[in-house]
């Protein structure tokens, strides 16, 4: 009876061999290409690294005007744009500039590598079926696995700092990019699509005149997304050494510190905010020729 | 007809729908049927050996019902389908041969595209949809927007040039595809229910405008319809296909005088008949010795039946392009004529 009650797993012996063993190897994996592993990143830390003294250094009302004039360039909307430097006054207001800064450095710069790893994973997504069955799935394990269990080998492998807290947040932030390129990009209209065969278009002219712009509304939502998710990460990163907002979050929690939990976590919301309603409202500006408004 | 230049030839061309067309051909060339094929195998048969040839600088219209063919076979044409077996000859050049750059050669400078849902690009203007043809050709921009003006003019868009298409009304947006296709001085057009998603007004007026052009630029055109009224008007040779495959070639004359079956007949017989069929069509030997009026033969019945009534024992003779007398008619012939 005691084999159905049971489950005939492996033996405790066993199962603690075979983990020693994985772990064993990984660690050695490490070892061996853990230098060429930091010097391949190099480059990402010391841009990383620039654009977040560049953000400190810079007087805070050069920054105000800078949000402004790019909620402006963005949303082209006044209430926005008012909304969005209030937003960085009130956060200056209660002490939180220099976090704030440093959030906003990693949030652009995983941003950015997202979108330039992003897309074209996307693109390749769209032209092949078997592509779309292999990476799906694959997607599908970043979005859902724990976080915590991808900081490990990430932090096996680069230690604690910048750049593995860059990598955790990257995994999490770009599946929607990915998938929404794919998906824009399949949602073209097939009669456009015959209409540029049969004049002839070749692959790059139909991707970059006609697959791509029309996927633009789409891909920007998956931009979008993928800031937003980026920014959810900002408390996890900081258990690996990034700073920022999540660093105070962090304190609050192991202290019960209420105040200051709640106030570097709105600091966070409202950059989520600001980032949102500007890149929505120039998404939906992307497909004005839709609904007939186009600029005369 | 004077003898004329063959432009596309289709020569024995088949498609099959499903898995492994090619497995089951042979089926098809022994005389298995649409609903059988589709039936036993689970392959639907979109062309059943078809073999035409187009003429050029004329209209070709090609007309059946939906689920006929005509789509499917026209795509053939610039390969946007690839066939199960058969010949498409350009020029006396195999389409179906082709490597994919001479294909896309041939579709940038040799034939061009007018559509049913007309698939212009949404995200661009009407100037340069016009013009994207030619910059799929490589033409640089100066020289492309003069030339696309040219086309945007002819057809009737000036001051339109900077609006998007969703801005227009859909005769509009056909003109703009209309432009886009002539713009690349293609000497073929493919016109795939061109006007078919247009209300009959409009569409009669984009037939005008088709025609007009047509007088000026002779084109080969293959025109696609289902529209019976569509296809006598401008269709210098008219092919009709059912199911596939080709039923009856011939001009507007011998489809509407001549129907090669009942399928055919059923078509015609709602059309106007005194506003289509032509003297011509009609003429009988003349009697010995015939003297009396003589009218072109390009006349058609509504205007001809006052001339005949006129007409000294009512009988006119009945002239062919060149002005030669072939033969005669009479009003007995004529009211006739206007009963299937």
């Amino acid at each position: 009876m005691e084999f159905l009650t049971e489950f005939p797993s492996l033996g405790r012996a066993d199962l603690s061999a075979m983990r020693r063993w994985i772990d064993g190897n990984f660690r050695e994996f490490t070892r061996a290409t853990g230098e060429a592993l930091e010097a391949f990143f190099n480059p990402l830390l010391q841009f990383l690294v620039w654009f977040e003294d560049l953000l400190q250094a810079t007087p805070w009302p050069i920054i105000l005007l800078v949000i402004g004039g790019l909620a402006w360039l963005g949303a082209r909307d006044w209430k926005i744009t008012i909304g969005s430097v209030f937003a960085f006054v009130l956060i200056g207001f209660f002490g939180m500039w220099e976090d704030t800064m440093s959030t906003l450095a990693i949030i652009s710069v995983a941003t950015i590598l997202c979108i330039a790893i992003g897309i074209p994973i996307g693109i390749l997504m769209s032209r092949s079926d078997r592509m779309q069955s292999i990476i799906t799935p694959i997607l599908d394990v970043m979005q859902t696995i724990p976080s915590f269990v991808y900081l490990i080998p990430v932090v096996m492998l680069l230690g604690i700092g910048k750049v593995p807290g860059l990598i955790a947040v990257c995994i999490y932030a770009i599946p929607p990019i990915v998938r929404l390129t794919n998906l824009g990009i399949r949602l073209v209209d097939s009669d456009v699509m015959e209409a540029a065969d049969a004049f002839g278009a070749s692959p790059r002219q139909k991707l970059f005149g006609v697959q791509v712009p029309l996927a633009l509304p789409n891909i920007f939502a998956g931009v979008n997304q993928t800031i937003m998710m980026a920014l959810s990460m900002v408390v996890i990163a900081s258990m690996i050494g990034v700073q920022g907002l999540g660093v105070p979050v962090l304190r609050a929690i192991s202290n019960q510190y209420l105040a200051l939990g709640v106030m570097n976590g709105l600091a966070i919301v409202a950059l989520a905010i600001i980032f949102d309603r500007v890149s929505q409202t120039y998404g939906k500006r992307l497909q004005a020729y839709r609904t007939g408004h186009g600029n005369d | 007809m004077t003898e004329e230049n063959i432009k596309v030839q289709i020569k024995n061309l088949y498609k099959i729908f499903g898995n492994k067309p090619q497995k089951v051909l042979p089926l098809v060339k022994d005389g298995m049927g649409k609903p059988e094929l589709l039936d036993k195998h689970n392959h639907v048969l979109g062309i059943q050996d078809v073999s035409l040839d187009i003429p050029e600088k004329r209209i070709q219209v090609i007309m059946g019902l939906s689920g006929s063919g005509k789509s499917t076979l026209i795509r053939h044409v610039n390969r946007l389908i690839e066939p199960t077996a058969g010949e498409i000859l350009v020029d006396g050049e195999d389409v179906m041969k082709m490597s994919e750059e001479q294909l896309r050669d041939i579709r940038r400078f040799k034939m061009s595209m007018v559509f049913q849902k007309f698939g212009l690009l949404p995200h661009r203007l009407v100037e340069e949809n016009v013009q994207y043809g030619l910059t799929i050709q490589g033409v640089d921009e100066s020289e492309a927007k003069k030339r696309a003006q040219h086309w945007i003019d002819r057809v009737g868009l000036t001051g339109y040039e900077r609006h998007y298409p969703g801005q227009l009304s859909g005769g509009m947006q056909q003109r703009v595809g209309l432009a886009r296709a002539l713009a690349p001085d293609a000497e073929i057009l493919l016109m795939d229910e061109a006007f078919s998603a247009l209300d009959p007004l409009i569409r009669y007026d984009m037939q005008s405008i088709l025609l007009e052009l047509q007088d000026e630029l002779h084109k080969t055109i293959i025109f696609i319809t289902h529209d019976l009224d569509e296809a006598l008007r401008l269709g210098e040779n008219i092919a009709i296909l059912r199911d596939g495959a080709l039923i009856q070639e011939g001009d507007a004359q011998e489809i509407v005088l001549k129907p090669a079956d009942d399928y055919i007949a059923d078509f015609t017989k709602d059309i106007n008949r005194a506003k289509v069929i032509r003297l011509y069509g009609l003429a009988s030997p003349a009697p010995e010795g015939f003297d009396g009026t003589v009218v072109d033969g390009e006349m058609v019945l509504s205007e001809a039946f006052p001339v005949i009534n006129d007409a000294p024992n009512r009988i006119v003779g009945v002239t062919d392009e060149s002005g030669k007398m072939i033969g005669t008619v009479d009003l007995n012939t004529l009211i006739h004529a206007l009963h299937a």
